[in-house]
């Protein structure tokens, strides 16, 4: 018999009961909540008259609609302050731990989690947000669920859900120089497209994965909604072991101990079988940069956009000419032609301390291009933002002409004030280019942290390898 | 949740693929707190020339005539049409909720995002995946005659053109009898929570850093 994948382990683990038709009920082990997706469902456990199951299983933050300027200001959009407060109000009333607006550890979901210690190796995570793969980086089941679902684990502690098939995707070899964690998973939705990974968990493995920081990890398994998947997953290795020691929420001590030895065995068996199995070259992987309105519209930062025309495909065809026109971009354009407005830097996928690394080191002693609009850096979390200021990164973007705000989802989705007018390009580090995903009419370009760095100072797209 | 059985209904056709939920209902309507009042702000960026805010009376917003769902043949359309990975994106049930107060009892796609999947089965709003060849055909069957017409039939598992001709689909069992039914998932879960307590006392000796809370 073979062996078991990782994904099988976690899955096994945490089977409460299984029907005949492949249904399972899944136990789930943290429940992360947002102030969006969470009042409809707090407001269904009331109607029933239902408690939470487990209160300690739960974290809740508000960062979608927060503001990133001055926090003690409030929010002033009352439609926003009423979601933030409702949450307030629910967590309050069912004594579940919350990070409010002014906690000092308040950030997007998908970073304080991990950086709590609260993400930790063979857990099942849930959230209300499809963002939630980003755990995976921790050998997680970790799963973007609906306001049902959340109502649901919050009243059984269990999903109801089926086990995916399992892919792995293999990237062996060195990255070159500047070719970053978002490089390869742009390539890899490149290669697959956006319904590539449709109906499968999938690992990442090989040896450039191995070589990966968990901040780096966290940024593939992240957009592996953007592939389609359920969920990514990264076996454990001492990289996540190191990251978590000496967390806030980690286990301590002799527990520690015991977690650790147990964390050991979250890999895939040598002689396991994926459903599919899919390799990419690192040292092929070029900086990439979205041209369209879904995420698989991605090319080289030297590349061209391309022609519709040229496409055989004929949903595929029309597909191209839409986001064309929505873009504002012709055939055979170079990438290094787009006009730029706007830079943003963070979200759950770019917005943790190496991330900023990264674009600082960009930036300094450079200047953003005066052309630009903005260029805006938003750290993911309060303790993110502390630390870039305890190494003086804030600074750097600051005489570079960055805007350093305020940690939140901020302009990855514009639920806040930080928005994209109609008809401007964006630079962005976030994980979406879908049409108005950033305001509406906005056009948004995804790339690493340090491709929006470059792309801030030279007023257009440039390969950050000829810095 | 209100009971699937037989369905049928006109049919309008959204030929895109890739088609997410950020489309299908834009984020600034995600600030409601409640369940309801999303039906007409459904693809509001594309129904609509003004942008929309939530609040606004929809009924005087200029609306965009080249957007499908806007020509009056497809007015009082229940099935929806799609292209492949429809839904994809963002977790956001309000898009199922949009749609189902729109006045869409189905959609009918070769793909669909998986956790939009998931949310329509828990609104008793049904996602339909046939291939992809078949689909095509039905595009242009729609765009063909007006006043076209689909017959669902969940018990069945098949959908019927007017001609008669009848396509099968899969769906879960359980979740099945679930639409079917009407039935309240936390309800049939809450029956075995005897089995979830026996397993998370074992989970508790086995792992006990699992559940070392943030409590």
């Amino acid at each position: 018999m073979a062996g078991k994948t990782l994904y099988d382990k976690l899955w096994d683990a945490h089977v409460v009961h299984t029907d005949p038709d492949g249904t399972a009920l899944l136990y789930i082990d943290r429940h992360l909540v947002h102030e969006v997706t969470s009042p409809q469902a707090f407001e269904g456990l009331k109607l029933a008259g239902r408690q939470p199951w487990r209160v300690d299983s739960m974290l809740a933050v508000a960062d979608h609609n927060v503001p990133t300027t001055d926090r003690r200001r409030g929010i002033s959009d009352p439609i926003s302050r009423a979601q933030v407060e409702a949450l307030d109000a629910n967590c309050a009333e069912f004594g579940i731990t919350e990070f409010t607006m002014t906690d000092h550890r308040q950030g997007i979901v998908h970073v304080i989690g991990p950086e709590q210690g609260l993400t930790l190796p063979g857990m099942t995570i849930v959230c209300g947000d499809s963002h939630t793969s980003t755990h995976g980086a921790f050998a997680t089941i970790a799963m973007g669920i609906g306001t049902s679902e959340v109502e649901h684990v919050m009243a059984t502690q269990c999903l109801v859900t089926r086990k995916p098939r399992t892919m792995q995707i293999r990237v062996e070899g060195e990255l070159g120089p500047g070719v970053t964690a978002k490089d390869i998973v742009l390539a890899i939705i490149g290669e697959i497209g956006t319904a590539g990974g449709t109906g499968y968990a999938v690992e990442y493995a090989g040896d450039a994965i191995q070589r990966l920081s968990m901040e780096e990890r966290m940024t593939i398994c992240n957009m592996s909604i953007e592939a389609g998947a359920r969920c990514g997953l990264v076996a454990v290795d001492d990289t996540t072991i190191e990251y978590l020691r000496g967390r806030p929420y980690a286990p301590g001590g002799e527990l520690w101990e015991r977690a650790v030895a147990a964390w050991r065995d979250l890999v895939s068996d040598a002689d396991a079988e994926f459903d599919r199995v899919m390799r990419l070259d690192a040292a092929a992987i070029q900086p990439q940069v979205t041209w369209g309105t879904s995420p698989e519209m991605v090319a080289p930062v030297g590349a061209s956009v391309p022609d519709p025309e040229a496409e055989a495909d004929p949903i595929k065809r029309e597909g191209y000419r839409h986001a064309l026109q929505y873009m504002g971009l012709r055939p055979h354009q170079p990438i290094g032609e787009i006009p730029l407005d706007r830079v943003f830097i963070g979200s759950c996928t770019n917005s943790r301390i190496e991330d900023l690394r990264a674009a600082a080191a960009v930036a300094r002693g450079r200047r953003v291009a005066e052309t630009l609009k903005q260029a805006m850096v938003v750290p993911g979390s309060g303790l993110v933002k502390a630390q870039a200021e305890a190494e003086g990164l804030d600074r750097i973007f600051l005489e570079a002409g960055f805007e350093w705000r305020e940690p939140g989802c901020s302009m990855c989705l514009a639920m806040n004030a930080d928005r994209l007018e109609p008809g401007e390009h964006c630079a962005s580090t976030s994980n979406r280019n879908f049409e108005g995903r950033q305001g509406t009419g906005g056009r948004t370009h995804l790339v690493s942290p340090a491709m929006a760095a470059a792309a801030a100072i030279a007023g257009r797209f440039v390969d950050i390898r000829d810095l | 949740m209100e009971p699937f059985t037989q369905h049928t209904g006109m049919v309008a056709p959204l030929d895109r693929a890739n088609v997410d939920t950020d489309a299908i209902i834009p984020k600034q309507f995600l600030k409601s707190i409640k369940r309801t009042g999303f039906g007409p702000n459904l693809f509001d960026a594309w129904r609509y020339l003004d942008h929309g805010e939530p609040g606004q009376d929809c009924s005087q917003r200029p609306r965009n005539p080249d957007f499908v769902l806007n020509r009056p043949r497809y007015q009082d359309a229940s099935i929806l049409l799609a292209r492949t990975n429809f839904g994809c994106g963002s977790s956001r049930e309000h898009a199922v909720w949009a749609l189902a107060q729109d006045g869409f009892r189905a959609v009918i796609a070769p793909s669909f995002g998986d956790i939009f999947f998931n949310n329509s089965l828990k609104n008793g709003f049904l996602p339909i995946r046939l291939d992809a060849a078949v689909v095509d055909r039905l595009f242009g069957e729609v765009q063909a005659s007006e006043g076209y017409t689909l017959t669902i039939d969940l018990p069945a598992q098949t959908v019927t053109t007017p001609d008669g001709e009848s396509f099968g689909f899969e769906i879960d069992a359980s979740r099945k009898h679930c639409l079917v039914n009407g039935l309240d998932d936390i309800a049939l879960t809450l029956q075995q929570a005897e089995a979830i307590r026996a397993y998370e006392a074992r989970r508790r000796d086995e792992a006990p850093w699992l559940f070392g809370g943030a409590a």
